[in-house]
């Protein structure tokens, strides 16, 4: 129902006709844009249909939007696809803001500043936080598109069969601690869900971990230039031993690795009273939690923190000019406050820029669900998501070691320190 | 007797656990949400999970690419491992054992474990994306000339002398008198390389990034593994639809499948 | 069987022209055969000997550099060790139960086509779809294994989550999806001893166990090498299951060498170091080959 309202709406959208027609009449210039969904949601008909309706606005444009599975995937085969050449390469995707070394150390990105030619005061629209992961050697490699950040979703039936006041969440990390400790059967016979809380843990639990990291005073966890990671400051380890100490010591979140892809379900299910999760989520609990639930930011310790998370638009350097113009005009439009507005209804994604919240579609959809502004609202305490050189590689050792300490193979401390070195000898031949 | 009553408790055990993971899968994707887990036998029906999973993702499309995947890799190992047994069971030429032995390497290292340098082929040859990737590698299928060759040994020399002696050429030889006698395990091989390519998984997992090109496993995984987390439901419904069309063709031709398993590993 | 036989049998002599004929009946499989499965081998050797190119950096000859580093490559060690045992717990067990269910579905019992089709299901499910309905089973709390053990008042087990059990919990799967699989060969020999044979025994006074370790299992010898080799390759190729279950983790302790290459060359796009991995699977497997051809050798009189 939004989604029509809005299709009208772009069709005389402003930013269409504050740019300069790319196209000569007649000639249709094809742009392929690969794409990750990691929501619920139907968005492979979002997308087709913003692809449709770009179209109607630009006729001499064609976006295909190509379904290209999870983040990972979108990558692996974005990368995949342009060392392959053939037609249909992407000249576009939306792919994890952090990828951003990846693609650069492929030597296939086109930064946006080339695309604008001068005219990129736009970019400025944007949450800073969201263009934190974008930048790189005093240019911008990608435009904010599908982002997230991790909040706090709690099942209010299970606070007030515990005694807890259903309608806040935990505050800081001891409080999260005391809350799920009264919210796990074994401490409390008479609470209604197994577990107090879940923080997924399997898959890339670095980046549930970050907002431990960040709460407890590390900002980043790597330099912004990608080159050193920080996985062996005593802030980090401090956030680890208190992530380990909830299943092992407190015993107040299930041992070992936690699922990623079942924990909304075990909340779904009771078996977990609280969970950390992303709020591209959102719309999934509000459609199947059977109980009322709360959002909340994250708790925090020695400050607020969150990281970012999600996906950018990035434009490929197998573009003519014709093509990259094309595909500016293809930016700036879906990421105008109107597409962005219903964008983030339709997922649960963030809203990237505040013109966006300005407009009255999602004002009025948030008088009607206050929820959908808790991400927003944490955004002002938000750190750039971990982004390395090699970025998969140096992500990969940092989840094997907190996974090592999760399972209790190793101390945290022991298992970070290794880590270090590991990411060290990784990024050495990149520090020059 | 007692005995007997022993193996069938043990047989029907093993059946049953066997089973499990199957009729768990059927229980979850039959019933609502709700129930995925609970095993209510009141619990009411519903094919809505079928119908999410299938608006979800294109089924639809991935079907069809299975099938022109598995129709084309099969049509073609046909054509070039007869043609191969053929010489391999009648001809005596230079380099037979040599060219033998090199074709046997296959049986042991598939070209999905190559994957790296393959995919390199596959790029260079400007495949990537193109259904005919998935298959191609396969073509040359070293268990399909290995099985035919020794059927075709079986066939009496008399008949194709017989063929010979009308003026028959190699070709018309192989198609009049070989091909005939070796149906049945010309349908073995088929049985074996169509459940084969169906259930493939990491090479066309590599080589296919579209909507246009990606088979049923693929589409599946792609689908199940969305960062918002899983629906039991949608999930066994999906995976239940990607095996039903191999499934279903098993349970009803039960005893030709099994038999001609039997005679494809058999020979 | 199908035994690989080395050596052919002998075949009339054909006039000169046979030798264009048969070399013209081949081509078409050789340059399958030499494109997707001889070069790539061969080039995969080749390419472990250079580096991997960057944007900015040329690919250049490095040696035996990625080897060294794989020595020292503590994933790469675990991987291994994780391959092994997931061949060791998987081969003797699939093969072991394979031929429990062929001679169960042997014996005259009632319901033997549905204990056959039940062991069989399996094959043909793809293993992407039956991976999903596992991680069903493997789920902590409400998952059907925990669900079971809460029943007999245990507690539950994380299998996925734990590193002690993620890799069994891999294993199992690769256990119940090829069982079945090796059943029918072992049927199809079985069916092929003349039940005269066992009759014999029988009539001897033989008891049951004695005329199968006596009669049976002897005959079933090449049924059983052959199933092994077709095991080993299972146990370095099926990798599918841990896109679903646990993508390697918790920290790799469910890793095989196949997903390790897949991740080296496709995630952490180190084409090089992927195959100095793959010369690595391929020599065990080439180990494995040369083992079952000695063994063939010795033992095809049971043909």
């Amino acid at each position: 129902m939004h989604r029509r309202n809005f299709l009208k709406l772009s069709g005389a959208s402003a930013v269409a006709a504050a740019l300069p027609t790319v196209a000569r009449a007649g000639k249709v210039i094809d742009l392929p844009i690969y794409y990750p969904v990691a929501v619920g949601g139907p968005i492979a008909k979002i997308m087709d249909g913003y692809a449709a309706a770009f179209h109607r606005a630009n006729p001499g444009i064609r976006v295909h939007p190509i379904y290209t599975g999870s983040y990972q995937d979108t990558t692996v085969k974005a990368l995949t696809a342009l060392h392959g050449g053939g037609a249909s390469a992407p000249k576009l995707a939306v792919a994890l803001s952090v990828d951003i070394f990846t693609y650069y150390d492929q030597g296939v990105l086109v930064p946006i500043e080339d695309l604008t030619q001068g005219d990129h005061a736009w970019l400025n629209g944007f949450y800073p936080a969201f263009l934190a992961n974008s930048r790189l050697k005093g240019k911008t490699w990608s435009v904010p598109f599908q982002r997230s950040t991790p909040v706090l979703y709690w099942n209010k039936t299970a606070f007030k069969s515990a005694g807890l006041d259903p309608d806040r969440a935990p505050a800081n990390w001891d409080e999260m601690r005391d809350y799920a400790r009264r919210l796990t059967r074994a401490h409390n016979p008479k609470s209604a869900t197994e577990w107090g809380l879940q923080i997924p843990s399997s898959g890339f639990p670095y980046w549930l971990f970050q907002g431990l990291a960040i709460e407890n005073g590390q900002t980043h966890l790597a330099a912004a230039d990608g080159t050193r990671t920080y996985f062996d400051s005593p802030e980090t380890i401090g956030a680890l031993d208190y992530m380990v100490d909830l299943s092992r010591k407190a015993r107040v979140m299930p041992a070992g690795i936690i699922n990623w892809g079942t924990t909304p379900q075990d909340f779904f299910k009771s078996r977990c009273a609280m969970m950390w999760t992303t709020t591209g989520n959102l719309t999934n609990v509000r459609k199947h939690a059977p109980f009322p639930f709360g959002v909340g930011m994250l708790p925090k310790h020695k400050r607020r923190g969150a990281p970012t998370g999600g996906g950018n638009l990035y434009v490929f350097t197998n573009t003519t000019a014709e093509e990259r113009a094309a595909a500016l005009r293809f930016i700036r439009w879906v990421t105008a406050p109107e597409q962005t507005a219903d964008w983030g209804m339709q997922t649960g994604y963030i809203a990237t820029s505040p013109a966006a919240w300005e407009t009255p579609a999602l004002k009025r959809y948030l008088a009607g669900f206050p929820a959908a502004a808790v991400a927003r609202d944490q955004l002002k305490y938000a750190e750039p998501e971990l982004s390395t050189h090699e970025n998969q590689r140096v992500t990969q050792v940092f989840n094997n070691a907190l996974q090592a300490a999760l399972t209790g193979q190793k101390g945290p401390a022991e298992a970070l320190k290794k880590a270090q070195a590991d990411a060290d000898a990784i990024l050495q031949r990149y520090r020059v | 007797m007692t005995a007997n009553r022993l193996t069938a408790i043990a047989a029907w055990t093993l059946a049953g656990l066997w089973l499990a993971p199957l009729i768990f899968a059927l229980w979850a994707a039959f019933h609502p949400f709700a129930f995925s887990t609970r095993f209510d036998p009141f619990a009411p029906l519903t094919l809505e999970n079928f119908v999410s999973a299938w608006n979800a993702a294109p089924f639809a499309r991935y079907f069809l690419n299975t099938f022109l995947v598995i129709t084309m890799t099969l049509a073609a190992q046909l054509v070039i491992c007869s043609l191969a047994a053929y010489a391999f069971a009648r001809y005596r030429f230079l380099g037979r054992n040599l060219f033998f032995s090199l074709i046997l390497v296959q049986l042991l290292i598939m070209p999905n474990m190559l994957i790296v340098e393959n995919y390199r082929t596959t790029a260079a040859l400007g495949l990537v994306n193109h259904l005919l990737a998935v298959g191609l590698p396969y073509f040359a299928s070293a268990f399909g000339v290995f099985l035919l060759r020794q059927t075709f040994m079986s066939v009496p020399k008399e008949l194709e002398e017989a063929a010979r002696i009308e003026g028959a050429g190699p070709i018309a030889v192989l198609r009049r008198v070989y091909l005939p006698l070796a149906r049945p395990v010309l349908i073995a091989y088929g049985l074996v390389s169509v459940s084969f390519h169906w259930n493939d998984f990491l090479w066309p997992l590599i080589v296919t990034n579209t909507t246009a090109s990606r088979v049923l496993t693929v589409g599946l995984q792609v689908f199940s593994t969305a960062d918002q987390g899983v629906n039991w439901s949608v999930i066994s419904a999906a995976a239940l639809m990607t095996s039903a069309p191999l499934l279903l063709a098993f349970l009803i031709f039960q005893r030709q499948f099994v038999q001609s398993f039997m005679r494809a590993g058999i020979r | 069987m199908a035994v690989i036989a080395p050596t052919l049998p002998r075949v009339r002599a054909f006039r000169l022209g046979d030798h264009v004929v048969a070399w013209a009946l081949i081509a078409p499989a050789l340059l399958f055969l030499v494109v997707f499965t001889l070069y790539p081998a061969a080039a995969t050797l080749v390419q472990s000997l250079y580096s991997t190119p960057l944007a900015h950096r040329p690919s250049h000859f490095i040696g035996l550099a990625h080897f060294r580093q794989m020595i020292a490559d503590p994933t790469f060690r675990e991987v291994l060790a994780n391959n092994l045992l997931y061949a060791a717990g998987s081969i003797p067990l699939s093969v072991a139960l394979a031929l429990a269910m062929a001679l169960l579905v042997d014996a005259r019992i009632p319901g033997r086509g549905f204990a056959r089709m039940a062991y069989f299901t399996p094959t043909v499910l793809p293993l992407i779809a039956a991976a999903n309905i596992w991680l069903f089973f493997y789920t902590p709390g409400y998952g059907l294994l925990d669900q079971l053990l809460n029943r007999l008042g245990l507690p539950g087990v994380n299998w996925l989550g734990e590193p002690a059990t993620a890799l069994w919990a891999v294993t199992m799967v690769a256990i119940w999806k090829q069982a079945g699989f090796f059943m029918i060969f072992y049927l199809a020999a079985l069916q092929q001893i003349p039940p005269s044979l066992r009759e014999a025994a029988a009539v001897e006074g033989a008891s049951r166990w004695h005329s199968f370790r006596r009669v049976t299992l002897p005959l079933l010898g090449p049924t059983t090498l052959f199933v092994l080799v077709n095991a080993v390759i299972g146990a370095f190729s099926l990798v599918d299951s841990l896109f679903v279950l646990t993508q390697g983790g918790p920290d790799n302790a469910s890793n095989l060498l196949l997903y390790y290459i897949y991740q080296t060359a496709f995630q952490y796009w180190d084409g090089g170091y992927a195959a100095a991995l793959t010369v690595v699977l391929v020599a065990i497997l080439a180990l494995a080959a040369l083992a079952q051809f000695l063994f063939i050798g010795r033992r095809t009189h049971y043909r």
